[in-house]
């Protein structure tokens, strides 16, 4: 992985795309090194960054970064707060300020394992940079909470679909459609993001089958790049992991649970 | 065009606060381009204790009107650790004066400690002196005395007493963090200097308490993991400003100022108070190189070509 420009870019925005109830912001960033699936970038706006609800937002947001192509970037948003909220209103030609590409991505698969990719509502934004990086063709699992949501799966090709409300596809959760999977053919990589309680629910399933899963994690943080220590996660035989720089994607046998507040928006 | 701070040569008036930059991991993100254009004139490290902390349980961070509360807890490998495994990796660091580019500067590391008593403060100064990598020493005095249960820092005679102790253990420079959550802070750096400090710096973040409801409403229960935590960012800029102007009103010691400083004219705001240097430290959050556009701004060289 190559290292980051060290400094934040101001980049054009290219487009801002709906997606049923998420948008994807598109961002000029030709001159960016090449993401490695699962690395993210902390996001402003340019103007207005402050002055919302509650004198908010004060410091960037960190984003997966969701796809790399024709030299722009990817992001999927969701209007959860003051944050996500103002970014969501950029427009074509407005300018966002952008640090990255920030932690550690997925590693490839081993051992001849295929891919299982299981993502839950925003999570599934680096399942699809994952997807299109993956030389063999993987299976795709994603979760959502109702039909406007799981418009998101047209970021990604070939999933299938569960919502909580059975509005589209399987009623119930994602992580019935990957136990399914896993009793087909348990010789499988697990790649997972979403809520921390799909997580949490992954690292379980996996860890009873003894099967490696990689999480990819989010928790609030101030910068991104190990300098605040506020994106803390419980690891497995005690103490944290930065979020920022251990992660975000973590082998699921370092942590003995995911932390309730380390997953994204449901 | 260098700066001259308790016998230290520096390239730039603007250093960072402790906690709010970890250079190892900077470098691992940000690779070279960070060795050779190190934002900080001198580099002051996170709090070291005697033994490794793990910090706070999360959450840690709260976003609040411009600015942010933390309660991150001084996690920390320790003493031992940092003196074996980190302070060799925080060599190699070269800061540019703004107005003259080619002449990089080694970048001095200020090491920040903390201990609950004047004899854990003793061990941890006792092993940094030998040092040759350590350039001064802070101390973090904003911790309860296990004893009294009051901030070190918070109590004029206690410090004094303290700083006494202390002194004559090192002829590296000790600069004094002050806490602002005291009454009377000029007084805590009279006591400072009265105890031989060579410098103060502050404000340390103001405590503060981020208060949620659940998705079902109800009352407020703390947000943070540690109760409460301190808060920094714009929204204490005026409240630093005014302490630096008080302390530095009080005492003759040098002060590095800090407290919401994200721009040359909030820094340029704090010199005039009376500071010496300047340090930033949340606004590094939001930009990782804030520190040198704020040290480009106050250069006159540099600030007439922006």
């Amino acid at each position: 992985v190559s290292a980051a420009p060290f400094a934040r870019r101001l980049l054009t925005v290219t487009g801002m795309d709906e997606l049923g109830a998420y948008r994807v912001l598109r961002v000029a960033d030709a001159d960016a090194p090449e993401p490695q699936p699962g690395q993210f970038a902390m996001l402003a706006a340019a103007e207005r960054w402050g002055g919302g609800q509650d004198e908010r937002p004060y410091l960037p947001r960190a984003f997966s970064i969701a796809r790399r192509e024709a030299g722009e970037s990817y992001y999927l948003l969701e209007d959860v707060g003051p944050g996500t909220r103002r970014l969501c209103e950029l427009r074509a030609g407005e300018q966002v300020w952008t640090l990255g590409p920030l932690g550690r991505g997925f590693g490839a698969p081993r051992d001849g394992r295929r891919a299982i990719l299981a993502g839950g509502g925003a999570g599934i934004a680096p399942l699809a940079i994952l997807q299109d990086a993956l030389a063999a063709e993987a299976t795709v699992l994603l979760g959502f909470r109702d039909g406007a949501r799981a418009q998101g799966a047209r970021l990604l090709r070939d999933a299938r679909v569960a919502t909580d409300d059975g509005s589209v596809g399987h009623l119930g959760q994602v992580t019935e459609l990957l136990v399914a999977e896993l009793e087909r053919d348990p010789h499988a990589l697990v790649y997972a993001c979403g809520p921390a309680p799909m997580l949490e629910a992954v690292r379980a399933i996996c860890a009873e089958r003894s099967l490696p899963a990689q999480l990819a994690l989010e928790a609030p943080m101030a910068c991104g790049f190990g300098a605040c220590f506020g994106c803390a996660v419980a690891k497995r035989g005690g103490g944290y992991l930065r979020v920022c720089v251990d992660g975000p994607v973590i082998d699921a046998d370092q942590l003995d649970h995911v932390d309730p507040y380390a997953g994204a928006p449901p | 065009m260098s700066v001259r701070f308790c016998g230290l040569e520096l390239a730039h008036r603007v250093i960072n606060g402790s906690g709010t930059f970890d250079a190892i991991a900077a470098r691992a993100a940000f690779g070279a381009e960070l060795e050779a254009q190190f934002p900080f004139a001198a580099y002051v490290s996170k709090t070291i204790t005697l033994q490794p902390r793990a910090g706070n349980p999360p959450p840690r961070l709260w976003e609040a009107p411009g600015g942010l509360i933390n309660s991150i807890g001084l996690p920390n490998k320790g003493l031992d650790a940092y003196l074996a495994e980190d302070l060799p990796r925080l060599a190699g660091f070269r800061c540019c004066p703004p107005a003259d580019v080619d002449r990089a500067v080694a970048v001095p590391l200020i090491t920040n400690v903390m201990g609950s008593s004047a004899s854990e403060f003793a061990a941890l100064i006792e092993a940094c002196a030998p040092r040759d990598e350590i350039a001064a020493i802070e101390l973090n005095v904003s911790c309860p005395n296990v004893r009294t249960g009051l901030d070190i820092g918070a109590d004029p005679r206690g410090l004094e007493q303290v700083l006494r102790q202390l002194r004559p253990l090192t002829r590296k420079p000790l600069i004094v963090k002050l806490t602002p959550n005291t009454a009377d802070v000029a007084a805590c750096a009279e006591a400072a200097g009265a105890g031989g400090a060579d410098a103060v710096s502050l404000i340390n973040t103001l405590r503060a308490l981020a208060l949620a409801r659940g998705d079902a409403g109800g009352p407020g229960t703390a947000w943070l993991g540690g109760g409460t935590g301190g808060l920094s960012g714009a929204a204490v800029r005026a409240v630093a400003l005014a302490q630096v102007a008080a302390v530095a009103g009080r005492v003759a010691l040098p002060v590095i100022g800090m407290g919401g400083i994200e721009t040359a004219a909030h820094a340029r705001d704090m010199l005039d108070a009376g500071a010496a240097l300047v340090a930033v430290g949340t606004a590094s959050f939001r930009d990782p190189r804030a520190a040198t556009h704020i040290a480009r701004g106050l250069s006159p060289v540099t600030a007439r070509a922006m």
